[in-house]
């Protein structure tokens, strides 16, 4: 069975690592949040200025002061620190944040990533992304493996305006794990009960198959 | 102690001009300069060159001054909570500068510091960087961008002094302390104005040599555009 963004975000908690400083772009990547690992703390940024960043907060106790990227109310954890966008970035840009999420529109097989534009019908601009993935080690793109139309978001080129060249290194899809690697997309984990067939079948890009891919374990 | 006091945002306001490049200060709705923008609607000049990190909603913020046309050009990092605004921008009728938001961040703090360009890797290799030079430095690529000033800067703060310093609360800070630099006339308005001395200087987020002018803003909305809950387990 294919994933759903609760099973994309819960493999992408996987990967969150004790003392790291984690960004959460909007949209699936917030669900992440969730789904923290029993005994991993980590900090969550969010750039338009906090570090620390908590859940949403109880009905009745919402802060206009207080949101994230996505302009939802939010609320701090113990030990957390405002500060302005300047700030907020040099954080980014200087590489002090370990991981960091985002969705895509469409990724390509030598890392390139188009999330911004769909020229003529989606403008709606880049906000932070460019710099995130310009500026960030590690990247893990989150998004389904096809698009509304069935048509293969991993692809041998990006066909949208790129938000950023050859950054991205690990993509989890409703259906596989790949990798960004010399040559292509990495098959790392298929979704359970997904084939490497159908896996095939959803990557219009090079696609590298070695040995058995196992099930991922949520 | 320089006091820097003025009555009203009709009083802070005074001096702008049609053509004039301003700033605004605020994340989505989050920190917005709701005074200012309502003397500026009140005003009616035009032509504006506007530079925020958003465009307000369709009904709140500069979302106000995008429905009396008042824009000419907006600089931005994201549009995309307002439907009025990406209506005027693929129309043509409203010009749009989409800049990477940590671009704009730095441009703005750049510009009021003196550092008239600095290079970023931020948007090399895509739309952003044409034209613009390139240059590697620890094998990375990074473009030249240069710094962002205004004729007028309007910041938001929670509590300000006499002398023009600012304190800011939660996420309400972001542009702010940089657009207050690069305004050529800054003007701050605050939901707590006091006297100078009470505020503790070693609290102050941004020192009152960048403020020209102080109101007490009149009424804050601090409209929520997500007003996102849990529930209780």
């Amino acid at each position: 069975m294919a994933l759903d963004k609760i099973g994309i975000a819960k493999r992408i908690a996987q990967e969150l690592r004790d003392g790291w400083y984690v960004n959460l772009g909007i949209g699936i990547p917030t669900l992440v949040a969730n789904y923290i690992p029993e005994g991993v703390n980590v900090e969550f940024q969010s750039e338009n200025g906090i570090l620390g960043m908590g859940p949403f907060p109880f009905e009745g106790e919402e802060d206009a002061d207080l949101i994230n990227a996505g302009k939802q109310t939010i609320t701090h954890l113990p030990g957390a620190v405002y500060f302005d966008s300047a700030t907020s970035f040099a954080m980014i840009r200087g590489q002090h944040v370990q991981l960091t999420v985002l969705g895509a529109m469409e990724v390509a097989d030598n890392g390139d990533i188009a999330n911004w534009k769909i020229p003529g019908r989606m403008v709606k601009g880049m906000g932070g992304a460019m710099d995130l993935v310009a500026s960030a080690d590690n990247i893990i793109v989150a998004m389904m493996h096809t698009n509304k139309k069935g048509e293969s978001k991993l692809l041998k080129q990006c066909t949208l305006p790129i938000t950023g060249v050859q950054c991205v290194k690990r993509v989890v899809t409703n259906l596989a794990v790949v990798d960004i690697v010399e040559g292509g997309f990495k098959l790392i984990e298929r979704a359970p009960g997904v084939s490497v067939e159908e896996i095939k079948n959803a990557t219009e890009g090079n696609l590298i198959v070695e040995g058995d891919i196992p099930e991922m374990r949520i | 102690m320089i006091n820097k006091v003025v009555a009203n945002a009709q009083e802070a306001t005074k001096g702008i001009e049609s053509g004039m490049t301003m700033m605004f200060g605020g994340f989505g709705l989050c920190g917005i300069p709701e005074n200012a923008i309502q003397a500026i609607v009140e005003s009616k000049i035009n032509n504006l060159v506007c530079i925020s990190n958003n465009a307000g909603v369709d009904d709140f913020g500069l979302g106000f001054m995008l429905q009396t046309k008042q824009i000419k050009k907006m600089i931005a990092s994201y549009v995309g909570e307002n439907d009025e605004f990406e209506r005027q921008m693929l129309s043509g009728e409203l010009e749009v500068d989409l800049i990477p938001q940590g671009s704009l961040a730095e441009r703005c703090r750049a510009g009021g510091a003196g550092i008239p360009a600095f290079f970023t890797p931020a948007g090399y290799g895509t739309e952003v960087a044409e034209g613009k030079e390139v240059r590697v430095y620890n094998g990375k690529p990074h473009i030249l961008e240069t710094a962002l000033t205004a004729d007028f800067a309007f910041v938001k703060a929670w509590k300000g002094d006499e002398a023009g310093n600012l304190i800011f609360k939660g996420t309400a800070r972001n542009f702010n302390p940089m657009m207050a630099m690069a305004g050529k006339i800054t003007v701050a308005e605050v939901e707590e104005l006091v006297p100078a001395g009470e505020l503790n200087p070693n609290e102050i987020h941004t020192p009152g040599i960048f403020v020209q002018r102080i109101f007490k803003g009149a009424n804050f909305e601090k409209r929520i555009e997500q007003r996102t809950v849990r529930t209780r387990d």
